[in-house]
């Protein structure tokens, strides 16, 4: 039979596909336990990292894991009261459960700064403490930037509206413009910064254009706009705001407060 | 051909990137740091060397009106392989790649080998040939991260050669060598050098 009969191109063009999905299969199948616990590692990772217990990347996964699990202590808060709720931790994936429907209410659209559409009713939020006092407030967050969701880690101290720390891990803003989000020198700023007001607790975060200096007026709320970025730098005020924001963890951050909550 | 020159003519004599001008996309785009250049050096070679033999196992079988599409299915299977296993064991790599592995599909060194020898050739000498392919692009690829993480950001694989001025150093970083334009300019200057050297690479008026 000649290689060009129609049999034998239909023939080859099939067996050739069920060969190399196979194959492709198989890989995915194998490797995706490996891949995701790596996955998890870079998580907790980061986490460590917005909260300054990790200085750099460039550690072990036992390392890793260990400060993780030395330090960090997570609890299933329910949005809509603010309380701790008996959920179990590990039912709860980062970027998975927000869009789950059995566990995610929508957002009215005039709430929804953040443009996030659904989010999950009960999340969970890490404390980090430190001779069994909680020092800092950690908080897995995200939102839209311009091309993509960016997810990343907010850290806040006890009064809850003081950043400690900030990080994201993944995104996919174009790289050297927005990707600039994920540089060190930028995210050192937001440390000391106020995400809510003194009086009232509302939100009050912003990303301004240009830099902030002395002159700025309520410098202590605004950090520098990422140049040729001005969309991702308006993507990050709206998520940092949605979630500090009562529609976000705002009750829960009023009970942390109150002392209701552990 | 003997084996040692399908192995290494590319290198110099019938260089990928600087005679056939070949894969010059991603040469702009992994380059600005050496290490994600060594890792796509490493990846492409091993793409290029196994998709040219298995496309020369089946070159006898395949119908020359979908010929080049079968290529492709076995170009995008072996760059998946490749992505799957940099995410399972060089997670932090794989994701300082991010699209890149991805676009090794799209890399047109890869594809023409599979068509204009694989597809002629035994599997022996088409993964020796796929790998000497993958040897010259790794050379210039190499070559132009070098330079261009040097002068862009004063380091090399990430440690400090020239300490910057941002880091309280002597040397005020060339921005330009971090961007595009800079790897058209250094790989013209790796094709005169190698022209000036191998005097019949070059075209006649």
């Amino acid at each position: 039979m000649s290689s060009d009969s129609t049999t034998k191109t239909l023939g080859v063009a099939l067996g050739l596909c069920v060969a190399c999905s196979v194959l492709v299969s198989t890989a995915a199948v194998k490797l995706k336990p490996i891949q995701d616990e790596n996955k998890k590692i870079d998580v907790q990772k980061n986490l460590l990292l917005s909260t300054g217990l990790l200085k750099s990347g460039a550690v072990s996964k036992k390392e890793i894991e260990e400060t993780y699990n030395k330090n960090v202590e997570t609890k299933m808060i329910d949005l809509s009261t603010g309380k701790v709720s008996q959920k179990d931790p590990s039912s709860f994936q980062l970027g998975v459960t927000d869009k789950d429907p059995a566990a995610a209410i929508s957002i009215p659209s005039a709430e929804d700064i953040a443009s996030i559409k659904t989010r999950a009713e009960v999340r969970p939020v890490y404390f980090i403490k430190n001779g069994g006092k909680v020092t800092q407030v950690v908080l897995p967050i995200h939102g839209k930037g311009l091309w993509s969701t960016m997810y990343g880690f907010l850290a806040l101290a006890p009064d809850t509206r003081t950043v400690k720390g900030i990080g994201w891990y993944s995104h996919g803003e174009t790289p050297g413009l927005g990707g600039e989000i994920e540089n060190p020198k930028w995210q050192a700023q937001w440390k000391g910064k106020h995400v809510l007001s003194e009086d009232d607790y509302n939100p009050v975060f912003t990303v301004i254009k240009g830099t902030v200096d002395s002159g700025t007026p309520n410098a202590d709320q605004k950090v520098d706009g990422l140049s040729g970025a001005t969309l991702t730098s308006k993507g990050v005020e709206s998520t940092i705001n949605y979630w500090v924001g009562k529609e976000g963890y705002g009750k829960f951050l009023t009970n942390f407060r109150d002392g209701g909550v552990l | 051909m003997s084996i040692k020159k399908t192995l290494f003519a590319p290198v110099f004599d019938n260089n990928p990137i600087a005679l056939q001008i070949l894969g010059i996309c991603s040469a702009l785009a992994v380059t600005t740091k050496l290490e994600t250049a060594l890792v796509m050096s490493v990846a492409v070679t091993l793409v290029t060397a196994f998709s040219s033999f298995f496309v020369s196992i089946i070159r006898n079988h395949i119908p020359s009106s979908i010929r080049i599409i079968c290529q492709m299915v076995i170009i995008a299977s072996m760059v998946i392989l490749t992505d799957q296993i940099l995410k399972a064991f060089f997670y932090d790599i794989a994701k300082a790649m991010s699209v890149y592995v991805g676009l090794i599909i799209t890399n047109c060194i890869v594809m023409g080998r599979a068509e204009g020898y694989a597809m002629k050739n035994g599997p022996v000498m088409s993964f020796i040939d796929g790998v000497g392919n993958g040897i010259g692009y790794s050379l210039i690829l190499i070559l132009v991260a070098f330079v261009r993480e040097l002068f862009g950001s004063g380091k090399l694989l990430g440690m400090t050669v020239f300490k910057t001025i941002n880091e309280g150093g002597w040397y005020m970083p060339n921005g330009m060598a971090l961007l595009a334009p800079s790897a058209f300019f250094i790989i013209g200057f790796l094709i005169w050098g190698l022209r000036s050297w191998k005097t019949d690479q070059i075209e006649s008026e």
